[in-house]
């Protein structure tokens, strides 16, 4: 279980816990913070605050560690070197899940910047999931898609669920919180947050 | 060993060279004529002041005053480097990475030039200790003013990309391993490039002038060769040094990037 106490960053002040194979949405207007609190709760930011995966308190574990159980993925993904296949550490395990999401499997020696930002995010997410983390800290992670893709990201995200995968959902899309949060979290312009039913 | 003396009204038709400089800036609308005037103006007060202070430091042959002339080059050149960024590191943090690793690379090189391959009597004797510092702080202050814009300059436009490998959990320096790499190959470019080049492009000015004062053009080399294995050992420890210590001021314990402690140009 994800446990976040306090957890403080600008104007956020959060508190909330979040079970093992749970899926909450994260919904408030644009620029309300709620990227600043999936990064906090990542530690990819300073902040204050108490978070504990499990019991373990995040600063008993190093930081690559806890971002390896703890794992944000970013509405537009980074990427450090030239093509697609580089930024895997094993290319040929994450074909069937690109080719789930739609790419073809010829995509790997791609240059990155001949990518649509659709592809990116698609492709940013396979690379997230192949870590397989206790917790994903998903930032709108279907904002660059089309229907059919949404269905598949949202598939591939239900079935990490039902393995125990916790996930925090950001999306301003009111539909899909409700397909896919089992409770709906609503931050407000103060940095505060409060729980809503689907 | 014979040279032909100078005496300041031999400098004045040379001079003309930099003022027809100006006037072509003028003409052309450059706006560099200021800038020229003021550079100018600068390198003829800093030779003719270092003249004396030489002169004076030849003859004195004083641990005290050679180390505070050393020092106060070391402060100077840490100030350039501080000056030359157009993102820095903030006040104490800027000026105390590129003094300390002037200090550690300029001063350990020329130490071991000093002890080893020209052995003065006595070994600290300032007609050998400064401008031999001299040359290598000149050259490894640009190293690491180079190599720290490129740092700086890449974090900003790279950081999605940085974080991206931090947030899968890379440690800071898997996730600025290709910026380190390119601040690294920026710093050395400089020395890189005068090596390859010298001897068939450019004369040095160091041997020229020791040939124009006499020496044999043969131990004028000996004297070059020394100085350029100096300037590189001496750039690639200092630019090594600086990169390494920005890339650790720039990130933290918990392995974040902390962009928030670079200062931009205009904020300061």
């Amino acid at each position: 279980m994800l446990s976040v106490r306090a957890l403080k960053r600008l104007h956020i002040s959060v508190s909330f816990d979040l079970a093992d194979g749970e899926c909450v949405a994260l919904q408030g207007p644009s620029g309300v913070g709620k990227t600043l609190l999936l990064r906090a709760i990542a530690d990819l930011d300073p902040n204050d605050g108490t978070v504990r995966l499990d019991g373990t308190l995040r600063e008993q574990v190093a930081g690559p560690v806890w971002r390896r159980r703890v794992t944000y993925v970013a509405a537009e993904p980074g990427w450090w070197s030239d093509t697609v296949q580089e930024h895997f550490a094993a290319w040929d395990d994450a074909l069937p899940m690109v080719t789930r999401l739609g790419l073809p499997y010829t995509c790997g020696p791609w240059l990155i910047q001949r990518l649509s930002s659709g592809e990116r995010q698609r492709l940013g997410l396979v690379r997230a999931l192949m870590l397989r983390s206790k917790v994903l800290l998903l930032d709108e992670p279907t904002a660059a898609l089309d229907s059919s893709s949404v269905a598949a990201v949202e598939s591939l995200i239900a079935e990490r669920v039902s393995n125990g995968t916790s996930v925090v959902w950001s999306t301003h899309d009111n539909a899909q919180a409700r397909r896919v949060g089992s409770r709906i979290l609503v931050m407000s312009a103060d940095g505060k947050i409060e729980e809503n039913q689907p | 060993m014979t040279y032909i003396q100078l005496s300041y009204g031999d400098l004045i038709l040379p001079a003309l060279l930099v003022l027809m400089d100006g006037a072509l800036s003028i003409v052309l609308r450059l706006r560099l004529e200021r800038q020229l005037a003021i550079a100018s103006f600068r390198m003829v007060l800093q030779l003719v002041l270092v003249g004396y202070v030489l002169t004076f430091l030849f003859a004195a042959v004083s641990p005290l005053w050679t180390a505070l002339a050393a020092l106060a080059m070391v402060v100077f050149a840490s100030r350039e480097i501080v000056t030359r960024q157009k993102r820095r590191l903030p006040n104490l943090w800027g000026y105390g990475l590129g003094a300390g690793c002037m200090l550690l690379a300029a001063g350990t090189v020329t130490m071991f030039a000093l002890l080893t391959a020209l052995r003065p009597d006595p070994w600290y004797h300032p007609r050998y200790a400064l401008p031999l510092l001299g040359m290598i702080l000149g050259n490894t202050m640009t190293g690491i003013s180079l190599g720290l814009d490129v740092l700086t300059n890449s974090l900003v436009r790279e950081r999605a990309a940085v974080e991206a490998c931090l947030a899968l959990g890379g440690t800071r320096y898997q996730a600025l391993l290709p910026i380190l790499r390119d601040a690294l190959r920026n710093g050395f470019m400089p020395i890189m490039n005068s090596m390859a080049a010298i001897g068939l492009v450019s004369l040095p000015g160091m041997m020229t002038g020791q040939i124009l004062a006499g020496v044999e053009p043969v131990d004028a080399v000996k004297y070059q060769l020394l100085i350029m294995f100096l300037i590189a050992g001496g750039t690639g420890l200092g630019t090594l040094a600086a990169v390494l210590g920005g890339a650790h001021l720039l990130t933290d314990t918990r392995h974040r990037l902390r962009l928030d402690r670079i200062v931009t140009e205009g904020e300061v």
